[in-house]
């Protein structure tokens, strides 16, 4: 197999067996956002499987079209919901990102502006610093280069005293204690919705959770991992293990669909690391979305009742990921009031994913765009998510749109219905 | 040389600016639809954003004699959308668009890449439906499905596409754009649109399709029942019919089938030997009745178990179970060859006898999905694509199995078409004179032999019509001989 160990695509061999498992049905094109967008067979994962084992093969070359259709796809998983043959595409595309950032050198300025996302985004102190001035580069918007303005156009406008917001490390269960939960309060999330996981440590503590949120925690790695930067993500997933095994914790808690999805990976991001990978396995069994913790827990507080028509997203992360769809509206369900509506495309990604609405805006707008517009035509009081990247596309798509929607996180709404009971 | 040259190519880009594939490795993605074994790389691709755009694409291929080949969404079982080495595939995954919506006078106008199951899923709200529902429907598109005159398992009492459109308008072989069809439920003059639905992409690329949508019935009753054997489960079927009844589906799964099924959807089939699923619909009171009836005869039968779907969520458990049976087999075998043929009814148990003996005497394990209404026959074939000769073997047995649908008195397809995958066998089923007759009709449409070649026909006998390989001869290439 000469040909394999000269391309590029080689460190695709070990996964073969998974792309065995395509049978070309083309199940998954229309669940796919960008050959939904693009009508492109090379823009979805039943085309993208074949290109990754001609690449494999040495067919094809790893050059700049093949990569762009591959810089195309936005993670959502959607395909793995929709095959009916069980193709696990989230290795298979992690790993061609990975041998892309290995072996394509990409234009200076993309490479720039990747490295500037990287040095940033996953470091809470570091956005922080960054929130104070955004008034100020709001303000110089006009003089800075278009990805620069993208960046700030999407920022969230953080308050100050969001900004100020710090979780308390140790939160005590109300009432008998049922479990002890560790809460993962991320990066962009502890930055700029520092309320959210203030709602987060409320409703769990409510719910009889002793709340462990500790300071030193760092990025989970979602970021870099779905990226193409295994080793950054791997560096994350270590510390992150580290300082929670400290805690001695039943469950982690997570309330960003991205962050959970890849922390519930860290077996297989770890496989090879002697002195992790059985630690990576216990701890991502532990690893549970904020909404499946809560409905394992028959509810303690009364909720009062909120009367609202309630348009749910499911966010990619936590539908396609990791199959939570049934949870986050059981527990909207439980207050007394809501109506949930039905939203057309509900498992069609937003567009947001990851950094994807700072590297491929203009698929982005569009699919925010197609969202947004769903969204509305329900006629909701409120739309409600479970991930930070999903709130602010879908909120920056609306408005562009002239159909402002008020998005919120799903703690957010349970909090508020178990406040003061 | 190749057709396919760089002026060519200019021109390509000129009729549909923004839509041309040409990068190498981009056009291998179009290599094949969802019948794999069978591959050629597109001299390339275009995907057209208009109508006006695919005539204009035609217009060229036909003013340089350049073989084309409609293409929807890639998901066909016949190797329909196989590409020309040297010619250009048309893949109409952009016209997309649901252009209008009559709900009074219950008819639709879509383009063909439009999804089956989309054109459902917009006029639901107005308790529409539309009829044909292949297994493929979420992702299969219109275009083919007219192309392939696709049914699905509710054609036993619904018909099949033909049944369902209304007109076309589709740009010729030559680059002509005309209507064929009317509004009217029986257009004057000659019955075009039936010769234009089924043709497999032989005779014009359709550019939009006027549908007829129904409104839903206002009861629907789905019954799950295991049997001891495929047998047991084939005499219900009989009976069924037998007392008069047309189900609006009557499907059975075997064993094989429903493993896979069972561990790709978790449909929580009993553990039988066969189900059958049986679907009535209509008004309540005659639905409600009809049901005690296919109840009874279902026990009669020997029905192991029998499970009532009560609503909707039980209902799409059910049928997802069934439509994830083909694609689901990736998870019992590494590859599989869906085959599809037509047997009369009365003959169904006869011709499973032989496939059960053929699956023992071959060593390949056979699982078998049909639509048991009207004997459309769907075995699975199970092979291993890395053992040598496997694949090969998997076709001979595929072969066999049709064979056998012959002796009985049966079709060499039921839904999937006969592409470039069953051509061969239509001189099997047919006699000279009846390919021949097709043949003038072909030629009246396409006497250059430029839409879509090489598929449906067997032997070359009229018009130049070249068969079997994809790739013309190096001989004929330098111009050195002509096939005759």
């Amino acid at each position: 197999m000469d040909a394999n160990e000269q391309t590029p695509f080689a460190t695709l061999a070990p996964l073969e067996p998974l792309m065995d498992k395509c049978v070309h049905c083309g199940f998954c094109l229309p669940t796919c956002p960008s050959y939904l967008l693009l009508g492109k067979e090379m823009d979805s994962p039943r085309g993208r499987i074949y290109t990754m084992r001609a690449g494999m093969e040495g067919r094809v070359d790893m050059s700049a079209p093949v990569v762009a259709h591959f810089d195309t796809c936005l993670g959502c998983m959607a395909c793995e919901t929709a095959c009916p043959s069980g193709v696990k595409y989230a290795p298979l595309i992690e790993e061609t990102r990975a041998a892309i950032e290995a072996h394509h050198p990409r234009p200076l300025g993309a490479r720039l502006f990747r490295q500037l996302l990287f040095a940033v985004l996953p470091y809470h102190r570091r956005l922080r610093v960054l929130g104070a001035p955004l008034g100020l580069a709001r303000a110089l918007r006009a003089l800075l280069p278009a990805r620069l303005q993208r960046l700030i156009d999407l920022a969230p406008r953080a308050t100050l005293s969001d900004l100020r917001i710090t979780t308390a490390e140790l939160t005590p269960a109300r009432g008998e204690q049922r479990l002890k939960v560790g809460l993962l309060t991320g990066c962009v999330q502890r930055a700029f919705f520092g309320s959210v996981n203030e709602a987060t440590v409320r409703v769990l503590a409510a719910e009889g959770c002793t709340v462990h949120a500790p300071r030193a925690q760092g990025c989970c790695g979602a970021l870099a991992l779905h990226a193409g930067e295994p080793d950054t993500a791997r560096r994350f997933a270590r510390a992150l293990i580290t300082v929670f095994e400290r805690e001695g914790i039943d469950a982690i808690a997570v309330n960003a669909a991205g962050c959970g999805s890849s922390m519930k990976e860290y077996g297989h991001l770890l496989r090879d690391d002697p002195a992790f990978a059985e630690r990576a396995t216990r701890f991502a069994s532990k690893v549970k979305d904020v909404t499946e913790i809560l409905t394992t827990l028959p509810a303690r507080v009364a909720r009062k009742p909120m009367p609202l028509r309630i348009a749910y997203h499911d966010a990619c992360h936590l539908g396609h990921a990791q199959g939570v769809r049934r949870q986050p509206r059981e527990l909207l369900q439980s207050i007394p009031g809501v109506t949930l509506l039905p939203v057309a495309e509900s498992d069609i990604c937003c567009g947001s994913a990851g950094i994807f609405n700072l590297v491929q805006p203009e698929m982005s707008d569009a699919l925010g765009a197609r969202k947004a517009a769903y969204l509305a035509e329900t006629g909701p009081d409120m739309v409600v998510t479970s991930n930070p990247g999903c709130i602010l596309q879908i909120q920056a798509a609306a408005a562009r749109a002239g159909t402002p929607l008020v998005v919120r996180h799903i703690v957010e709404v349970l909090d508020e219905a178990t406040r003061g009971m | 040389m190749s057709a396919l040259d760089s002026a060519f190519l200019s021109r390509l880009h000129a009729a549909a600016p923004g839509g041309v594939i040409d990068d190498p490795a981009e056009r291998l993605t179009y290599e094949s639809d969802a019948l794999v074994h069978l591959r050629a790389t597109p001299g390339a691709v275009v995907l057209p954003a208009s109508a006006a755009e695919v005539q204009a694409v035609v217009r060229l291929c036909h003013e340089r004699g350049v073989p084309f080949i409609a293409r929807g969404h890639g998901t066909g079982l016949s190797g329909g959308a196989l590409p020309h080495p040297d010619g250009v595939l048309i893949g109409l995954a952009r016209l997309n668009r649901i252009l209008d919506v009559d709900v009074p006078n219950l008819r639709v106008t879509v383009e063909p890449g439009v999804t089956n199951l989309d054109i459902t899923r917009r006029v639901a709200p107005f308790g529409c439906y539309y009829a044909p529902d292949p297994s493929s429907q979420s992702v299969c598109s219109i275009g083919g499905n007219i192309a392939e005159n696709s049914g699905g398992a509710h054609c036993l009492k619904y018909g099949f596409t033909v049944h369902h459109v209304l007109s076309v308008e589709a740009v010729l072989p030559d680059g002509t754009l005309t209507t064929i069809g009317s509004s009217a439920l029986d257009a004057p003059g000659l019955d075009l649109l039936g010769v234009l639905v089924g043709s497999e992409g032989t005779l014009a690329v359709v550019t939009k399709a006027a549908l007829r949508i129904l409104r839903r019935p206002e009861a629907v009753l789905t019954l799950l029942a295991g049997f001891p054997s495929i047998d047991a489960a084939g005499d219900a079927v009989s009976a069924i019919i037998g007392h008069g009844i047309i189900p609006a589906a009557v499907e059975m799964m075997d064993r094989l089938t429903i493993d896979a099924a069972e561990a790709s959807v978790q449909p929580n089939f009993p553990k039988t030997s066969a189900v059958l699923i049986v679907e009535l619909d209509g008004p309540q009171s005659e639905v409600d009745d009809l049901f005690v009836t296919v109840e009874r005869v279902c026990r009669q039968a020997g029905a192991e178990t029998v499970e009532i779907a009560r609503d909707q969520g039980q209902r799409e458990r059910i049928w997802k179970g069934r439509k994830a049976a083909f694609a689901a087999m990736g998870r019992v075998s590494p590859n599989y060859y869906v085959q599809d043929g037509v047997v009369p009814r009365t003959r169904l148990s006869e011709v499973l006898r032989r496939i059960r003996d053929l699956e023992a005497r071959s060593g390949l394990r056979i699982g078998n999905v049909f639509h048991a209404g009207d004997g459309n026959l769907h075995p699975l074939i199970c092979y291993d694509e890395a053992i040598p000769g496997q694949a090969q073997h998997a076709e001979a047995v595929a072969s066999e199995i049709l064979q056998y649908c012959i002796d009985a008195g049966g079709a060499i397809t039921g839904e999937h078409g006969v592409g470039a995958d069953k051509k061969s066998y239509m001189s099997k089923m047919f006699a000279d004179a009846d390919l021949d007759t097709m043949q003038l009709v072909r030629c009246a449409f396409d006497p250059a032999n430029l839409c879509n070649p090489g598929k449906v026909f067997p032997t070359p006998r009229l018009c130049g019509e070249v068969p079997g390989p994809y790739r013309q001869h190096p001989v004929e290439r330098a111009g050195l001989g002509e096939r005759f």
